[in-house]
């Protein structure tokens, strides 16, 4: 299964602030661990939202919208995508996340877990699971 | 934390660990087996401690120094058990006084070197070629994938005392033989590394396949296969042919989703859907591919059936597939790695590149390969061919024939449906 950590955006990050040496630092070394542990499959840091655009639809219209956008909180300033055997294990990567902005400075990385390909078979997932457990079941049993 | 909660976070916690636990204890004590144990033992200890102290800061470091401590512990034991054996023969008190600390603290000195080194280790002990290759798998998923004995054995179709027998005789035999805990040297490697990647093809293989094993278990041994590939990429970023590997992998993991119909039935590469393979597998596989050719690995054998599925991978739509490139590549395969299914899959490519009389040609020089006397993919690549000719009969033929052939229920009734299509007899 597949897990996004997606660091939340800052008013430093959305002002395009470097991160200082030490935080580089810590996060090439994590994700060296990801990488070496060979659940790391991609990640990488976005620039402001100033640089971006939405796209408004509304009433069957597309309106263009350029940024940079208000909401900083809702936005996001970089992700990381790990695949791992558990919800546990993805807690686990988590948890040894260096503090996205840097020790003693606010922040909020965001974990969520992505739809597998198999989540959108066209037989009834209900039937699919409910044989995974009866094989997963008689094989324990 | 519920308690139950910080045993399933323990538990993650072990899945990304044991694998380095296990190969620290094992670089100290030189024995993989008592290395497990040892490693086992700290695990139960985490069980017992982090529930009520809470998880360590740093579960990692906390795991190494206590298996280090164990290991240690052991060493000492046993230097003094061997030395009390000694004292009724001559007086060693003085040297062995010396010694004996002396070792120990030389043992955790050499420990403190990378930890890659000794997982490298590992994985080579692991897949050593004095063992078989049902305990070479067995070993490699056990220690290296951190798999229970009844994951494997699940895995595998195969009682779970099997599985627990293969692997304590596997670690007997390495204990036995003395096997160095190491890297093989330059001469050697080759053939080792070769091992080690068998190992994890048929890993991979064995989950890829439907053959055997429950539906549960079989995504796990692809995802596990292709993890223990990039990791040893991370361990061995240099040698390409382990790219080449983990670069066919990738792209074969892609296309899971593609290869059998909403029924389970099989579906054919040139027939599958290509907007469900995963584009992040594909991406992944043509930059490991790129990383290998680069490497000047761009001949090796994995390397090639890499550069075979990239092909189709970078083909849009099936009819965009350059047929020219993968006859040439199947050209090179042959020599570096000849074998009889080599042959029919560059009949296969040589007759949609230049013509099926091209391929036929191929295909029958084939007809008295004894390897292939009960391969059931001969008559049904010739069938396909002769019905690219027009030669419906030959082709209906072949068809039944290679129905009558195969063990797979699901082939068989694709290869009866096909030789009704050709025309069947009144």
């Amino acid at each position: 299964m597949r897990f996004m950590m997606i660091v939340r955006a800052t008013p430093d990050t959305e002002a395009g602030a470097m991160p200082e040496s030490g935080l580089i630092a810590a996060m090439a070394s994590y994700h060296e661990e990801l990488a070496k542990a060979g659940v790391l499959l991609d990640a990488t840091g976005l620039q402001p939202s100033a640089k971006g655009w939405r796209i408004h639809y509304r009433n069957g219209q597309r309106h263009i919208v350029d940024g940079p956008f208000a909401e900083t909180k809702e936005l996001i300033a970089g992700y990381t995508l790990i695949q791992v055997r558990s919800r546990e294990e993805a807690m686990e990567w988590a948890r040894r996340f260096p503090a996205p902005m840097g020790e003693g400075t606010d922040a909020i990385l965001e974990v969520r877990q992505l739809y597998e390909s198999c989540d959108f078979e066209p037989d009834q997932p209900a039937e699919r699971s409910r044989k995974t457990q009866a094989s997963h079941t008689s094989a324990r049993a | 934390m519920s308690r139950e909660a910080t045993h399933r976070a323990i538990e993650a916690v072990w899945r990304i660990e044991s694998a380095k636990v296990i190969a620290h204890a094992a670089r100290l004590v030189r024995d993989v087996g008592l290395a497990e144990e040892l490693a086992q033992d700290t695990l139960v200890t985490a069980l017992e401690r982090w529930p009520v102290d809470g998880l360590p800061d740093n579960p990692g470091a906390w795991l190494m120094a206590a298996v280090k401590n164990r290991a240690l512990d052991r060493l000492r034991q046993d230097a003094l058990h061997a030395r009390k054996h000694e004292e009724l023969g001559a007086d060693m008190d003085a040297l062995q006084s010396h010694v004996v600390p002396d070792f120990v603290d030389a043992l955790a000195e050499a420990s403190e070197d990378d930890i890659g080194d000794d997982l490298l280790r590992l994985v080579f002990t692991a897949c050593h070629p004095l063992l078989s290759t049902d305990a070479r798998v067995a070993l490699t998923l056990r220690l290296i994938g951190g798999l229970t004995t009844d994951e494997i054995a699940r895995a595998f179709l195969t009682p779970e005392k099997t599985i627990a027998q293969r692997i304590v005789r596997a670690k007997r035999t390495l204990s036995e033989a003395r096997v160095p805990f190491e890297v093989p040297r330059a001469a050697e490697l080759p053939a080792r590394l070769a091992s080690v990647l068998e190992v994890l093809y048929l890993v991979f293989n064995e989950g890829y396949s439907a053959t055997a094993g429950d539906d549960w278990m079989r995504p796990t041994l692809c995802a596990e296969a292709l993890r223990m590939g990039r990791v040893v990429v991370g361990l061995m970023p240099n040698e390409s042919e382990v790219l080449g590997l983990v670069a066919l992998m990738e792209i074969q993991a892609s296309r899971t989703q593609a290869r059998t119909d909403a029924a389970g039935r099989p579906v054919l590469l040139m027939d599958q859907d290509r907007s469900r393979w995963d584009p992040l597998l594909i991406r992944r596989g043509l930059a490991a591919l790129e990383r290998a050719e680069a490497l000047g690995g761009a001949r090796g054998p994995y390397a090639l059936q890499a550069a075979l599925a990239a092909c189709h991978a970078r083909a849009r739509r099936a009819e965009e597939t350059d047929w020219a490139q993968i006859v040439a590549l199947y050209d090179a395969l042959a020599v570096v790695a000849p074998s009889p299914v080599v042959e029919i899959n560059r009949a296969v490519a040589v007759g949609m590149a230049f013509g099926p009389e091209a391929g036929l040609e191929i295909v029958d020089a084939l007809a008295a390969e004894p390897a292939l006397a009960s391969y059931h993919w001969l008559p049904s690549v010739r069938g396909d061919l002769l019905a690219k000719l027009g030669r419906l009969d030959e082709a209906r033929a072949e068809f039944e024939r290679a129905a009558a052939m195969t063990r797979n229920a699901r082939e068989r009734e694709l290869l009866t449906a096909r030789a009704h299509a050709v025309g069947a007899p009144p």
